[in-house]
């Protein structure tokens, strides 16, 4: 998994105004969401980004995506620096990084058909149209499990999962090297987050893909990444291998959070709570 | 947690909806008994019927276009067929409901306080100002921190949890015997989620409240519940006590839900089991079995309906629908040492 890295953030800053007054806005303080935070991603590694609601991670993800403008700090893909590139310098770097999103029914068009969601990328970036931006197409939905039919089909005649495997199929239509995966499998059903986290494990396998995945359940998180950071109040509190963070949690924001998650099993959250 | 009578009753209750698709019968065949201070959890994935259930015992769907068979008793008193002046008086009065998203049920136009006043006045005979004075007492009585100051606090000055906890403060306000929870901490952050699990842990033993958990999480079902029914499409697939259900689980559905929970308690496994398929359309329902097509263990007999029954002659209480015999049940079911459902060749 080592091997020189990706993409490496550093010293990140996202703070965004508030302001009052009525003609003129005054800035009155700032909300300090991304303070400060560094990490990398190793060419096909899995870095889990985890912590609770507002903790900033989903605006982190955001700020290097480039998506909001980063207050301060460095952003560099592949060694070169991208923080504040503007839409149209960022345009060809689209194809290397990928964004895959929380909820499959709200980040899919519902007025279009599916081979149009997925096949949308190649043709913005002109890189297939016709009948070969068709079979494309269609390869990608069979290779994330859904059948080369589906292509005529709208969103609304698909399952949650089966959304989720859409919104995969369009994020690596244009090949990245890293996907961000913003709390990709919370909105689905127990038994379908095991079929998408591991179509996720196969396609990086395959592919040679990178992952900063970003969830909030640290079960989930553990179970994909190869190194874990914690996110709380805008910083990243502790960084370390999956196992280690989880098992010998350092900090103590890390352990509360740990200590929080329920243990599905109950002898052991009788003791638990036995032992306080 | 045993004996005494039953506080709830719902027998063979079926609510079925008609849908420009078609007839859908979202809730079919489920029984169950609840007793005062028991806390009963019904899992399901989305689709199983258990919002539905819990919506027809408070007497919520009841429409032109709904059909609702069976039994609802309250305390020996039938509320299938009540008229609706009546249920409102069950309602909040006798049964106290929390839903998931404590965003959306409060009226955010209304102070928080107002609106537990409203629910108090609306069925006691007590004044503004003594209302008031309660509201403060149910806030402060959750955990609500300068209650007094914060009952007049908008919804949107309230976090998440805080205003998960006001919830439970106004679905207690009229100290019902029962409480539904309907994924009361599926929106909330895992450390709020245990605050608010404690707090109903101590609800159940202090007022003897008896609680119906709704829930698609094992992780909090193994904190606070007594008993388990595990639904799938419409129909409970399997009923025990907690451990029963935990470390004598009958049914491959069951099995699959355990084997697909990523643990922070044991080694990652290379690959995460998991279920096959999705679950089915209401619409298309399988024969005999509804989780037969997702089924790795599926066999002749499947396609005839089981009974919800008990089939471990040693233990009446733990009833399953799966027709595999126990002895298949309990070596099928090992998956690497672990309980898990082995991927479908």
């Amino acid at each position: 998994m080592s091997g020189e890295s990706l993409l490496e953030v550093t010293d990140l800053v996202k703070h965004f105004p508030v302001k009052r007054g009525i003609l003129i806005d005054r800035e009155v303080d700032q909300v300090r969401a991304v303070d400060g935070v560094s990490f990398t991603v190793a060419r096909g590694e899995t870095l889990g980004l985890v912590g609770e609601s507002g903790s900033g991670k989903s605006t982190a993800c955001r700020a290097v995506l480039q998506l909001l403008k980063p207050t301060s700090g460095s952003v560099k893909f592949e060694g070169r620096e991208i923080a504040g590139l503007g839409r149209r310098q960022m345009r060809p770097l689209r194809r290397e990084m990928q964004m895959i999103f929380q909820d499959p029914y709200a980040s899919l068009n519902p007025r279009k058909r599916v081979g149009q969601i997925v096949g949308d990328p190649l043709r913005r970036q002109k890189i297939a149209s016709g009948s070969e931006l068709r079979q494309r197409v269609q390869e990608l939905l069979e290779r994330v499990g859904l059948s080369s039919e589906h292509y005529n089909r709208y969103p609304h005649e698909f399952s949650g999962g089966q959304r989720q495997r859409i919104g995969i199929a369009r994020a690596l239509s244009l090949k990245p090297k890293l996907v961000i995966c913003d709390e990709p499998v919370s909105a689905l059903d127990v038994s379908i987050q095991a079929q998408i986290i591991n179509l996720l494990d196969d396609l990086q396998d395959e592919l040679g893909l990178a992952y900063l995945f970003v969830a909030h359940d640290i079960g989930v998180v553990r179970h994909i990444s190869d190194r874990i950071a914690v996110m709380h109040d805008g910083k990243i509190v502790e960084q370390g291998s999956a196992d280690q963070v989880c098992e010998q949690p350092k900090d103590d924001y890390t352990k509360k959070l740990l200590a929080a998650v329920p243990i599905p099993d109950p002898r052991e959250s009788r003791e638990r709570a036995a032992s306080g | 947690m045993n004996g005494g009578a039953p506080l709830l009753s719902v027998s063979d209750l079926r609510v079925g909806f008609v849908t420009e698709a078609g007839r859908v019968q979202a809730v079919d065949g489920v029984s169950f008994e609840l007793r005062p201070g028991e806390v009963l959890a019904i899992v399901g994935e989305s689709g199983s019927g258990k919002s539905v259930t819990a919506q027809t015992i408070m007497g919520l769907t009841r429409s032109k276009n709904s059909r609702i068979e069976g039994s609802v008793k309250l305390d020996g008193e039938e509320l299938t067929g009540a008229d609706e002046a009546h249920l409102r008086e069950v309602r909040g009065e006798r049964i106290g409901m929390i839903f998931q998203d404590p965003m959306t049920s409060f009226n955010p136009v209304y102070k928080v306080g107002d609106q537990i006043v409203e629910a108090i006045r609306a069925h006691r005979d007590l004044s503004r100002a003594e209302s008031h004075q309660r509201a403060i007492a149910l806030l402060d009585s959750v955990g609500i921190p300068n209650a007094a100051q914060r009952v007049d606090a908008y919804p949107h000055e309230f976090s998440g949890g805080m205003r998960q906890r006001a919830m439970i403060a106004m679905a207690l306000s009229l100290e019902p015997d029962v409480l539904i929870a309907d994924e009361p901490t599926t929106a909330l952050d895992v450390t709020v989620q245990a605050q608010i699990l404690r707090l109903l842990e101590d609800l159940n033993r202090e007022r003897g409240l008896a609680t119906i958990l709704i829930t698609h999480d094992l992780g909090v079902v193994a904190e606070v519940a007594d008993r388990v029914l595990v639904m799938y499409a419409g129909r409970v697939v399997e009923e025990g006590t907690l451990d029963e259900i935990f470390y004598d689980p009958q049914h491959p559905y069951t099995w699959g839900l355990m084997g697909s929970l990523t643990r922070l308690d044991r080694p990652r496994p290379h690959r995460l089991p998991q279920i096959a398929g999705s679950p089915p359309s209401l619409l298309e329902l399988p024969q005999g079995c509804h989780f037969r097509p997702r089924c790795p263990h599926e066999f002749s007999k499947c396609p005839q309906n089981p009974e919800l029954e008990a089939r471990l002659p040693e233990v009446p209480g733990h009833c399953d629908r799966c027709w595999l015999t126990p002895e298949q049940k309990r070596e099928k079911r090992q998956v690497e040492g672990q309980i898990g459902l082995e991927a479908p060749s």
